[in-house]
């Protein structure tokens, strides 16, 4: 094998060239059906549509690593962004920015309860967030008596960060997002703990093995995944400019999990980057934002996003698959 | 220890077993059972409505479609697996019978779409685990948005209606004093328990469960086994699509919108080991009548449908880990 | 050969039981520092149980380790690599996404969790151990797409890494090729000569010839000798091994061999195995031995139809049969006890009766439905005829011991009253009381006119049950020698590749290779 074919093959075999060429060609085919869509307008909607799930998109990511899943992301959002909206309602005198501490806490305690059942009693973390999907969302209900915060009580300058920019016209919340992807990066790449979460995704019997200790590291990834989950929740008042108990956040998880799929990161642990998953979360907000465009009705998102999911999991087999002939094949030879 | 002709002192080289009146109160459906008593005590106290039996048959429609797919979906943990699609295969499958008859087709057709529908998505959900070896727990997660958004495409966001009357109303047709819900539950309880306590699929349902592969080297047809649990969810769900539509004379894609809680919590409560192996349709059935009795008695005591959902969430995580302590204390 | 006067290492009285049973005693054994140590004996011996307990992964019932003369405790195999005690698995347990370089440092505690990770210096350090030990591995790519040796070689180099004196290496050589064996002793040697010990576990007496300094036999749970290579003959170390006259305990069948009870035509799987052809007869015990990775299991398999092959026929009876399912080879009188018994043979948290019945749901269900009395009394008199020890039929077969769960499957298989028995390695991990009971069974078997293939690692067991022995290597048939004129000699040299290069394609959980 000469180096350039190896040089071709590396490239071709990390999962973010795959879904970097897909959002490639799906661009060039939607612009040549529509050619509005290749404008600085759609770059700006499928900007401002995927901050929250940029967001939460890195937390899931690194429950995925750990090789766990959390479903309850959505009444998470939902949750904080309630405890903050109410904040915001009761208490007028708190400082604005206080409700992004307030609603990072809540989404961090509500990961860590996720965390502390799956790892005490060893329990399928899938269904346990199921569970705790609808035991946060029932809990909301309560805590806000089923009541919406009007967009009166939203601070100001928060529903701002949606639409007033420091730079470039790009707003606020879009470079909150940014930096968030970018500490995520920093984290999972270089530093001990973050490949720590790989170890313990990548095998799971062998991490304690070396001295890892899975437990708390689990922990962490729920809480994490939480936090970022309750900043999303004071992101959605910034950007839609109300809480509502029964629709904010939810349906949102699939959202997320179907995006951080598509961006390569593997249902089996231990496989993803900061970068696919970047990708995959501007990949299927081209999607939704092609669909208008195109003339295409917009509930075909849902499906759009459930075939996706499907067909992610199914390239991540074949990928797995094909490394692992092509590594027995080079032993042989 | 080189000992061969006297297997009387075998005994010493195995462990000491259980009595058997152990093993049975140690069963996760024994707690089911009392706490159906407990509740139906309980609420009871709460308001008289309880003492009436007509009324708690009456609630018990309203979960009967849950509890139908939930009797299926016994049957597939107990087999190693799992599905989560079954509220969206409900509502695609609905949908297609609104849309068939909307279109003008006899209801006959439409019904029997709608059926055909449900074996097609299992089976496309089987495809997925069996063909393709993708866990179905996540698959299942996958096919769920894809059916409900299928759903929401051919359907959009309008109710579709106007069925004949003899459709509509299942939930008030009485047969032997029990609403037909009700007897559809109960008939598919008693076969499906017939089914896995008594016969040889049963039987090689808890094999597989326990071990897949020692099943296939046992020469039991895994794969088709698995494969016919899929699609008999899909039936199921299609059914209880159907039984819903009647019951509620319209159909929209947000049918059983978030139910596969419902139906996870029943088989769950009910005392299945999420991880396959363990579990009865008797567990099933119980939990399906202690999850009516909680549930009505949370709307008899005013607690809000949405805060309800509080009680279910806690419920499932509760009955798993308490289903999950009994199995590893009674494995050893 | 520089042996400094402290030993490295040294254990006195370890002792080890597993429930109850006592699998290693009184150990006392003495290693110094720059030598290579032998540790021999059949499965079940005791090695692995020493080297698991020198390297943290059991902690001993009774005795005591010491270091360099210092006392120490090694209660888990992180303590063992602090110690600077290694143990490197036959297939090593590795990070399979994660890089060559991650895969040495990972679990090494210098520096903050929220430190930064010093790729580029890491990096370089890689590149200097593999330099070290002279083996080009690129350090960059991850471990999933290493060769088994390659492999190896990541867990030597993390031994290093971490500057261990004991590198303990279980079985090393079973997976490699020669030319993989070869690099692997050079890198041992020159490991010697810096003054570190290493303790070499292997059944290759031509192995332990070749490298070893001194060697330790092991059997049933005893160090029955210690002493220099150089005064061992080959005679001498299977005479300590073994330790009786086998033959007295063996059975040779002596039955009347019949017609042809199955015929493999050509058969072949890719990457597995290729272009195997042989017949069973109805009364015969053949054998097939090979070792790690020659494909035996795989063939199996194949005719049991649990991975059907790609191409050739199989024929029983003398008729042409398809073969895609168990269910398939079941109705055609096959019967398959495969070699991983706690995965593929047994379910572990249900009854002892009904793991015994499973291959005969017609028999217990005659009219769909389940008769209980059928079941049991089926189940009763199959703990009777195999003396099957359990307190109750109900009991899960999980809480049986090893031989008592091999009976039940093999039970399972009787009541199918197959024409032909795939044995695979169904003495493994039992008692030796037991295993004599086997060997009673087996040639019974054959006896009653049943054909009856048995893949085993251990040789003297071939030798004296089997009619014919087979012999496959690289997946392919290379001999099929006459029971009588088969010599321990004369299927090594069978099974040995000797074309240079060996396929690592075979199923990995065969473990263990022809013993002696």
């Amino acid at each position: 094998m000469n180096s350039l074919t190896a040089a071709l093959r590396f490239i071709l075999l990390r999962r973010e060239a795959g879904i970097a060429v897909m959002l490639v060609l799906f661009s060039l085919v939607v612009s040549a059906i529509e050619p509005r869509f290749l404008s600085l307008d759609t770059l700006r909607i499928v900007m401002l549509a995927v901050p929250l799930i940029l967001i939460a998109g890195m937390g899931q990511m690194m429950v995925l690593l750990a090789r766990h899943v959390d479903l309850s992301i959505g009444s998470i959002l939902g949750f904080s962004a309630i405890v903050a909206g109410m904040a915001f309602r009761d208490l007028p005198e708190m400082p604005w920015w206080f409700g992004f501490f307030i609603a990072t806490f809540v989404g961090a305690a509500l990961g860590l309860v996720n965390g502390a059942v799956v790892t005490l009693f060893r329990l399928p973390s899938i269904i346990v967030t199921l569970g705790t999907l609808s035991l946060y969302r029932g809990v909301l209900f309560l805590i806000s008596d089923a009541r919406q915060v009007d967009p009166q009580y939203i601070p100001r300058p928060l529903i701002e960060m949606s639409q007033t920019s420091p730079i470039f016209g790009i707003p606020w919340i879009i470079f909150i997002a940014l930096t968030i992807a970018l500490i995520s990066y920093v984290f999972l790449d270089h530093t001990r703990l973050g490949r720590q979460i790989y170890a313990i995704g990548s095998n799971p019997v062998a991490a304690p093995l070396r001295g890892i200790s899975v437990v708390p590291v689990t922990l962490l990834v729920f809480t994490l995944s939480g936090a970022l989950a309750g900043l999303a929740g004071v992101l959605y008042a910034s950007r839609f400019g109300y809480v509502n108990p029964s629709i904010t956040g939810v349906g949102f998880e699939f959202t997320v999990i179907a995006a951080v799929v598509v961006g390569g990161v593997s249902i089996n642990g231990g496989v993803g980057t900061v970068l696919g998953t970047v990708l995959g979360v501007i990949f299927l907000g081209a999607v939704s934002v092609a669909l208008p465009i195109l003339g295409v009705s917009a509930f075909w998102r849902d499906a759009i996003y459930g075939a996706v999911i499907i067909i992610a999991l199914l390239i991540d087999r074949s990928v797995r698959e094909s490394g692992i002939r092509s590594a027995t094949l080079e032993a042989r030879a | 220890m080189s000992d061969t002709s006297i297997p009387k002192s075998a005994v010493q080289d195995a462990a000491p077993v259980r009595p058997r009146w152990k093993t049975i109160l140690l069963r996760p459906e024994a707690m089911t059972f009392v706490l159906l008593i407990l509740a139906t005590l309980g609420a009871s106290l709460l308001s008289p409505f309880f003492a009436d039996i007509a009324y708690i048959l009456e609630s018990f429609t309203y979960y009967s479609e849950y509890a139908i797919v939930g009797l299926v979906l016994t049957l597939v943990i107990i087999s190693g697996e799992i599905d989560l699609s079954g509220a969206a295969m409900m509502a695609l499958s609905a949908c297609l019978f609104g849309i068939t008859y909307q279109a003008g087709y006899p209801i006959s057709v439409a019904i029997l779409v709608s059926l055909i529908s449900g074996v097609a998505m299992g089976w496309f959900n089987a495809i997925l685990v069996i063909r393709f070896k993708l866990p179905s727990i996540i698959v299942t997660i996958g096919t769920l948005t894809l059916f409900r958004g299928i759903a929401q495409v051919i359907a959009g966001d309008r109710s579709i209606s106007k069925f004949p009357s003899w459709f509509v109303g299942i939930d008030y047709q009485y047969v032997l004093n029990l609403p037909i819900p009700v007897i559809v539950f109960c008939v598919v309880a008693l076969a499906l328990g017939v089914i896995l306590g008594g016969t040889v699929l049963g039987r090689q349902i808890y094999q597989i469960g326990t071990s897949a592969i020692a099943a296939q080297h046992a020469g039991i047809r895994v794969n088709r086994i698995k494969t016919g649990l899929f699609i008999g969810m899909g039936v199921a769900s299609s059914v209880a699509g159907l039984l819903t539509a009647s019951r509620l004379a319209s159909v929209r894609y947000d049918l059983a919108s978030g139910a596969e809680l419902q139906m996870v919590l029943i088989v769950m409560l009910g005392g299945t080991y999420i991880f396959g192996g363990r579990g009865s349709i008797i567990g099933t059935f119980l939990a399906a009548w202690l999850l009516v009795i909680i549930a009505t008695g949370m709307t008899v005591a005013n607690i809000p449908i949405n805060a309800q959902l509080t009680v279910l969430g806690l419920l499932l995580i509760i009955s798993i880990i308490a289903t999950n302590i009994i199995y590893s204390r009674t494995q050893r | 050969m520089p042996v400094s006067d402290t030993p490295v290492l040294s254990a006195r009285g370890i002792s080890k039981q597993f429930g109850g049973v006592e699998v290693l005693s009184d150990v006392d054994l003495d290693l110094s520092a720059g030598e290579i140590h032998a540790l021999l004996g059949e499965n079940g011996a005791g090695k692995s149980t020493f080297a698991k307990i020198l390297s943290g992964v059991h902690r001993p019932t009774r005795g005591t380790l010491a270091l360099n003369g210092n006392p120490v405790e090694v209660p888990n195999p992180i303590a063992a690599q602090n110690l600077g005690i290694t143990l490197i698995h036959q297939e090593p347990i590795s990070f399979p996404d994660m890089s060559v370089t991650e895969n040495l440092v990972l679990g090494r505690h210098d520096g903050a969790l929220l430190g930064r990770v010093p790729w580029a210096q890491m990096e370089r350090n890689a590149n200097e151990l593999m330099d070290m030990l002279r083996v080009s591995i690129d350090v960059t790519k991850p471990m999933r797409g290493l060769s088994i040796a390659d492999q190896q070689m990541v867990e030597i180099a993390r031994a290093l890494a971490s500057d261990s004196r004991l590198i303990i290496m279980d079985e090393p050589t079973a997976p490699l090729t020669p030319k993989e064996v070869e690099t692997l002793f050079s890198i041992a040697r020159r490991l010697r000569d810096q003054g570190r010990t290493i303790i070499f576990i292997s059944h290759r007496l031509e192995e332990v010839q070749a490298l070893c300094d001194r060697a330790t036999i092991f059997r049933d749970g005893h160090l029955v000798e210690t002493a220099n290579v150089a005064d061992l003959s080959d005679e001498d170390i299977i005479r300590l091994m073994i330790g009786r006259p086998l033959k007295e305990m063996m059975h040779r069948s002596g039955a009347k061999i019949g017609d042809v009870a199955l015929e493999v035509r050509e058969l072949s799987l890719p990457g597995k195995f290729h272009d195997i052809s042989f017949t069973v007869r109805h009364g015969e015990i053949v054998g097939l031995a090979g070792l790690v990775g020659a494909g035996r299991t795989d063939v199996a398999r194949a005719v049991f139809g649990v991975a059907p092959a790609a191409s050739g026929s199989i024929a029983v009876k003398g008729k042409t049969v398809e073969i895609a399912d168990p269910s398939d080879a079941i109705e055609l009188g096959l019967a398959f006890v495969p070699e991983d018994r706690a995965v593929a043979g047994i379910f572990g948290t249900l009854p002892v009766d009904q793991n015994i019945t499973a291959a005969v749901p017609g028999k217990i269900a005659p009219h769909g439905f389940i008769r209980s009395a059928i079941e049991r009394a089926l189940a009763e008199k199959s703990v009777k005829d195999l003396r099957i020890r359990l307190a109750a039929l109900r009991q899960p077969i999980g809480e049986l011991s090893g031989g008592n769960q091999q009976k039940s499957i093999l039970a399972r298989w009787l009541h199918t009253d197959p024409d032909i028995l795939i044995l695979d390695e169904p003495t493994r991990g039992i008692d030796i009381g037991v295993k004599a009971e086997f060997y009673d069974m087996i040639g019974t078997l054959a006896a009653n006119g049943r054909g009856v293939l048995l893949i085993s690692s251990e040789l003297p067991e071939l030798l004296y049950l089997c009619d014919r022995i087979l012999v496959m290597s690289e997946g392919e048939l290379t001999a099929d020698i006459a029971g009588d004129e088969a010599t321990q000699e004369s299927v090594m040299r069978a099974a040995v590749p000797t074309k240079g290069k060996h396929g690592t394609g075979g199923s990995p959980p065969e473990h263990n290779e022809v013993a002696l």
